[in-house]
C-alpha cells in the first residue's frame, strides 16, 4: 500500500532528499528554518543544519540577489518567496540579473537556483496574496517556469528543478497544499519542458497547469457522461512550453480549450492559442478557446471570490459551446 | 596579493595599473566619440585609486562585483586589457563574447563575477558570493563597488542588514564621488556620509580619502584581513571625484569650472607620483612607467579593434543550459 502524502509533505521530502544528495543545495527564505509559513521546510534545519536551511529577514530583493550570487559561485540555492505577489519586490534580480547571467557573461556563469513560491486564489486571501502572475515570467528569456498540478508531480518536478542549471520559478498553488496522493518514489524524474497527458481522449484537448489540471480532469469526467471524450494535457512547465505534446493532441482532437486561473489578457493561454492558430490552423474544427479569470483583482468576500474564479463548470461550458 | 607593507616596487606596479586604467578609459572615450563604442560607456577617470588600492589585496579566488562604472575594477582585478577592450567594443574575443559590454564585464577565471547596470543590484549578488565563500570556508572574500547613489535603493539597506546578520565576508566599497548621475549628493540625501548607514546595522565602517592610493591600500588591507579572519562585513567609503562626466558625452553643465580645476589637484596618479618622488624615484622612471602602460594599452586597443565581430548566427547561444530549453519545444 503506497503511502499517502500531502503536497506540502511531498515538497518537504523532495527537498530533504536533494539536501542529502548534494551538499551544494541550500535553502533560504523567511522562516524556513522553522518550517516556513506553510510548513514545507519543517524539520529540515534540524536535520541538515542551520547553515544549509537559513532564515532571512523580510527582504525579498536582497535574498533573491543573495541566492543568485551564491548560485553563480557554486551553491544550488532553493529560495522560498512566501507568496508570488511578493516576487514583485525581487523583480530586478530575477529579470535583470538571474535570467541574464549566463547570456551576459557569454556562458561563463550560470544560475542554478530555484525560487519556490506559492500562488493562486483560495480562502479569501484577497488581492495581494492570491495572484497568478506566471505569464510575466514566461516573457523573460533565461528563466524557467514550472507549475506542478499534484503532489506526485511536484515531487519529481521540484527535484528536476533543483538539478537544472538555470533559474527556475517553481509555482505552488495554495489550493493544492492539502491535497493528498499515494506516493511511490520510482522511475526517472520528469524532464523540464515536457508536458504529460493526464487523461487520454479523442474529441477535444483541454490544456491546463497547476491546480486547474484538477478542474480539467473533473470537466473531462463530466463531459464523458455526455459522450464527449476529452484529452487533458498537464503542461507542468510553462517556460519552456512543450508544443510538440500539444500539437500531437490537437492534431488528433481538432479542438482545444486552454484553462488557467490567471486573467486571460497576455496570459499563458494567449501564447498557446497563438501557437496552435499558426502551427495547427488546418487541423482545427473550431476556434481555440480560453478559460481564465475575468480582468479584475481577486476579491476578498467568499461570494465575490467564487464569482470571479474560473472552475470546472467554465471548462465544461467552453467545451459544450465548441461542440454545439 | 600584497602582503603587509608594500615595497617600492609594489607601489610602482600599482602606479602602472593606475595608468593602465586611466589610459584605457581615455581610449574608450576617444573611440566612443568616433562612434566605435556601442551603448553608454561610463568612465571612472579620477577614481582609479579606489580600484587599485582595494584589488591589490585580492586573489583571483576572491569575488568582485561592480556596477555600470566598472572598467577600472575589472582591470585592477586582473582582467586582460585586450579582452576587456574587445568586450567594450563588442567583439567575439571580448570577455563575454560581446554579449555583455561596458556595463556587464564578467571574467569568471579572475573572480570578476559581475557588473550590473541597475544601481544597487550588484549588492546582494556580492553578498551571495560571500555566503558561498563562507560555506567553502577557504578565507576568500567578496568585494562590491558601488556609488553613493546606490544607498538610495532599498536593497542597499536590505543587503547590509543581512550581511551583518550572517556575518558574511563582504567588503562594501562605496565610491562617493559626490554625484548620483547628474545630481550632487546634497540634493539626494541629508545623510552626508555613506559610512553613517553602517553603524545602525552594527557594521564597522570608515570614510577615507579615496584619491590617495596609500590611504586606500592601508584601509582596505586592514578591512580585508579582518574579513578573512571571519570578523564580518565592513564598509569602506572612499571619497573620490569623477573627473569625467556621468557617461561619455556628458557635457557636465551641472559642475563649475572651479570645481573641476580643484580636483585636478586631487588626481590620484599625480598624488602617487609626488609621493614616489619624495621617496627618491626619478621623474624619468615614472615617465617610463606611464609610457609602458601607454604602449600596453594601445597594443590592446588595436588588437581588440582588429578582432572579429560576433557571428550573428550565434545570437541564441547561452540563453539556457541546454538547447532543449529554448522557449518553445517541438
Amino acid at each position: 500500500m503506497a503511502q499517502k502524502l500531502t503536497f506540502i509533505e511531498i515538497l518537504r521530502r523532495a527537498l530533504d532528499e536533494e539536501l542529502t544528495r548534494d551538499p551544494a543545495v541550500h535553502l533560504l527564505g523567511e522562516d524556513v528554518a522553522v518550517g516556513g509559513a506553510f510548513g514545507v521546510t519543517k524539520g529540515l534545519a534540524q536535520k541538515h543544519g542551520a547553515q544549509r536551511v537559513r532564515n532571512t529577514p523580510i527582504s525579498e530583493a536582497a535574498i533573491t540577489g543573495v541566492a543568485t550570487g551564491a548560485a553563480i559561485c557554486g551553491l544550488r540555492p532553493v529560495l522560498e518567496i512566501m507568496f508570488i505577489d511578493f516576487v514583485t519586490l525581487a523583480m530586478d534580480c530575477l529579470v535583470n540579473q538571474a535570467a541574464k547571467y549566463r547570456y551576459m557573461s557569454g556562458g561563463q556563469l550560470a544560475v542554478p537556483m530555484v525560487v519556490r513560491t506559492q500562488a493562486g486564489a483560495a480562502g479569501g486571501a484577497a488581492a495581494q496574496h492570491s495572484q497568478s502572475l506566471e505569464s510575466w515570467f514566461i516573457h523573460v528569456p533565461g528563466l524557467v517556469v514550472v507549475a506542478p498540478s499534484s503532489p506526485v508531480e511536484a515531487y519529481g518536478l521540484l527535484k528536476s528543478s533543483v538539478r537544472l542549471g538555470d533559474p527556475v520559478l517553481f509555482i505552488e498553488h495554495k489550493r493544492l497544499y492539502a491535497q493528498r496522493e499515494a506516493f511511490v518514489p520510482d522511475g526517472p524524474l520528469p524532464g523540464i519542458g515536457t508536458a504529460r497527458i493526464a487523461r487520454a481522449g479523442t474529441d477535444v484537448t483541454l490544456i491546463a497547469y497547476s491546480a486547474m489540471v484538477g478542474n480539467a480532469l473533473e470537466a473531462a469526467e463530466e463531459l464523458a457522461r455526455s459522450g464527449i471524450s476529452a484529452e487533458v494535457i498537464d503542461l507542468r512547465t510553462l517556460l519552456p512550453l512543450d508544443m510538440s505534446t500539444i500539437a500531437a493532441s490537437v492534431a488528433k482532437t481538432h479542438r482545444a480549450v486552454i484553462a488557467h486561473e490567471a486573467v486571460l489578457n497576455g496570459g499563458v493561454g494567449a501564447e498557446i492559442a497563438a501557437h496552435i492558430g499558426h502551427e495547427l490552423f488546418d487541423e482545427l474544427d473550431a476556434p481555440v478557446t480560453r478559460v481564465g479569470c475575468p480582468f479584475a483583482p481577486i476579491p476578498f468576500a467568499p461570494e465575490l471570490e467564487r464569482a470571479l474564479l474560473p472552475g470546472t463548470a467554465n471548462i465544461v461550458a467552453a467545451v459544450r459551446e465548441l461542440s454545439s | 596579493m600584497t602582503a603587509s607593507a608594500p615595497t617600492l616596487d609594489d607601489w610602482k606596479e600599482m602606479l602602472r595599473t593606475l595608468w593602465r586604467i586611466r589610459l584605457f578609459e581615455g581610449q574608450v572615450q576617444r573611440l566612443a566619440a568616433a562612434g566605435e563604442v556601442p551603448g553608454f560607456p561610463h568612465l571612472s577617470t579620477g577614481q582609479e585609486a579606489v580600484a587599485v588600492g582595494v584589488c591589490a589585496h585580492l586573489t583571483r579566488k576572491d569575488s568582485l562585483f561592480t556596477g555600470h562604472r566598472g572598467h577600472g575594477h575589472a582591470l585592477a582585478k586582473g582582467c586582460d586589457l585586450q579582452a576587456t577592450f574587445a568586450e567594450i567594443i563588442g567583439r567575439d574575443s571580448g570577455l563575454c563574447r560581446g554579449r555583455g559590454g561596458s556595463m556587464h564585464l564578467v571574467d569568471a577565471d579572475n573572480g570578476m563575477l559581475g557588473a550590473t547596470g541597475v544601481v544597487g543590484g550588484n549588492l546582494p549578488l556580492a553578498a551571495g558570493a560571500a555566503w558561498a565563500a563562507q560555506v567553502r570556508g577557504d578565507r576568500t572574500i567578496s568585494v562590491v563597488f558601488f556609488g553613493d547613489g546606490a544607498t538610495g535603493a532599498g536593497v542597499f539597506h536590505e543587503t547590509v542588514n543581512l550581511a551583518v546578520l550572517w556575518r558574511l565576508p563582504i567588503l562594501f566599497v562605496c565610491e562617493n564621488n559626490g554625484y548620483a548621475e547628474f545630481t550632487s549628493r546634497e540634493e539626494h540625501s541629508k545623510v552626508n556620509h555613506v559610512s553613517a548607514f553602517a553603524a545602525p546595522y552594527g557594521m564597522p565602517a570608515k570614510t577615507i580619502d579615496g584619491n590617495d592610493l596609500r590611504v586606500v591600500h592601508a584601509a582596505a588591507g586592514n578591512a580585508i584581513a579582518g574579513l578573512r579572519d571571519g570578523s564580518g562585513p565592513f564598509l569602506l567609503e572612499c571619497m573620490t571625484y569623477r573627473l569625467a562626466g556621468h557617461y561619455v558625452g556628458d557635457a557636465q553643465q551641472y559642475r563649475s569650472k572651479e570645481d573641476l580645476a580643484a580636483v585636478q589637484e586631487k588626481c590620484p596618479i599625480e598624488r602617487l607620483k609626488r609621493q614616489l618622488i619624495a621617496q627618491g624615484v626619478s621623474e624619468s622612471e615614472l615617465a617610463g612607467i606611464a609610457e609602458e602602460a601607454k604602449r600596453e594599452v594601445l597594443q590592446a586597443v588595436e588588437g581588440a579593434r582588429a578582432a572579429a565581430r560576433p557571428d550573428p548566427s550565434t545570437v541564441l547561444e547561452y540563453v539556457y543550459s541546454a538547447p532543449s530549453l529554448s522557449a518553445t519545444t517541438g
